[in-house]
């Protein structure tokens, strides 16, 4: 810690860690990690946007445990003691939101509990955590939960948009464009079926791979 | 009959890959090529076969509220302990067949390298687990014989979802792609593609 206290919290090499991974070091399109148990949730906004931040959540502490027993803990053993830290952090957050947003924990049903085995968590505490000061890992932690939950965020709304013409809930669309009543326009249904989110995915790395031409592959 | 619908099932209407993304992590790095694509659909379904029925029973037997009624205790209700009891006897028993297969076939062991711890951390293995949770508790799954079944059923249909790409992934070398789609964006797609095929099998029963 000593070196901390003469570097500020939030200086510019500190600040590179939360912000990095929202473009540059996405976990998920760049890094191709945590998609596993996180894309079913992207059918509306809002369970995307509570699952964002309860990984935000996990990822942060996790990193932040795991550098604060990174001298303690044999590197033979480490992989079950990561997992009953990260475990122990999911079930706080599962019994978090089953008391505040009950219908939203029941909409994730199985998933918040696969942010135990989510990859981004124990990547980052096995790449950064494990090798670095507790306060720059925590934002580290903390940025790859944030650029992941961006992912979801952007997907969930070009679903729930086109899938059900509403955002968080609210209607968009207005009613008088609908076949039904006259209109043109009518929902996309195939947008609420889980490989379109597979393929959303794709598209976005299609888009910042073109903006972003050092990431291609050759 | 019960058996065999949860086997159809579990293998093609909820395939792991195509309907709920388990284990897209692996399925995205390791699909490079069939043959590693096999090993690691192998050793998937191997653990997913064996951790599915163990977890049934732990959950059946020790954790769900009532079931400790056995031993006198009708009124304990340990659900909450689920993750850490399921992630912990699958990290267990992967370090389990690590070790076995280590001493009795160095020749796969040396084959499978990385791959073998990786499945702990696999969330096929511990979605696999939940889902069972759930269905257990939704009146689904009403045996250990009908956990086995829905085990086998959830690693082959993976199995048979990572092969599949690889397969794919091995021709499209040859054609052309948008750079930027290059890797990791047209496995996406084709993914996407392919969980579209696989709606078809929704509703099949017998």
């Amino acid at each position: 810690m000593g070196n901390n206290e003469k570097e500020p919290m939030f200086s510019a090499k500190n600040m590179k860690y939360l912000t990095g991974p929202f473009s540059a070091n996405n976990p998920v399109i760049v890094q191709i990690l945590g998609i596993c148990s996180a894309l079913a949730v992207t059918v509306q906004l809002k369970p995307a946007i509570v699952m964002a931040l309860s990984v935000a959540v996990v990822t942060g502490f996790a990193n932040l445990v795991m550098s604060l027993l990174r001298k303690g803990v044999p590197s033979r053993i480490r992989i079950i003691v990561q997992l009953v830290v990260i475990a122990a952090l999911v079930i706080l957050v599962d019994q978090v939101l089953k008391a505040f947003v009950y219908d939203v924990s029941k909409q994730l049903s199985v998933y918040v509990g696969l942010i135990i085995t989510n990859c981004i968590v124990m990547g980052r505490v096995e790449a950064f955590g494990l090798g670095n000061k507790p306060w720059p890992s925590f934002l580290d932690g903390l940025g790859n939960g944030l650029g992941y939950g961006l992912i979801l965020v952007i997907v969930a709304f070009f679903r729930e948009l086109f899938g059900s013409g509403s955002l968080l809930g609210l209607h968009i669309i207005p009613e008088s464009w609908y076949a039904a009543d006259g209109g043109f326009y009518s929902n996309n249904g195939l947008m609420l079926f889980p490989p379109m989110a597979l393929i959303i995915v794709g598209c976005i790395i299609w888009v910042h791979r073109s903006w972003k031409k050092d990431l291609q592959e050759k | 009959m019960e058996s065999l619908n949860i086997f159809i099932k579990s293998i093609f209407i909820d395939n792991m890959v195509f309907a709920f993304f388990f284990g897209m992590c692996s399925y995205i790095a390791v699909s490079k090529s069939v043959k590693t694509a096999v090993g690691l659909g192998a050793a998937v379904t191997f653990v997913m076969l064996t951790t599915v029925p163990l977890n049934y029973l732990l959950y059946q037997y020790v954790l769900k509220a009532g079931a400790l009624s056995w031993a006198g205790l009708a009124d304990t209700d340990l659900s909450f302990l689920t993750f850490i009891v399921f992630i912990a006897t699958i990290a267990a028993f992967v370090q389990l067949v690590e070790m076995v297969v280590e001493k009795f076939s160095p020749a796969l062991y040396g084959q499978l390298g990385i791959f073998l711890p990786l499945i702990a951390v696999n969330c096929a293995i511990l979605g696999g687990s939940l889902f069972m949770q759930q269905k257990v508790d939704g009146g689904e799954l009403s045996s250990c014989w009908h956990s086995i079944v829905y085990g086998l059923g959830s690693g082959l249909g993976w199995w048979l979802a990572i092969v599949m790409m690889a397969a794919i992934r091995e021709r499209i070398t040859y054609s052309h792609i948008p750079a930027a789609l290059k890797g990791p964006g047209i496995t996406f797609i084709i993914t996407g593609l392919m969980g579209i095929a696989f709606m078809i099998f929704s509703g099949i029963q017998f």
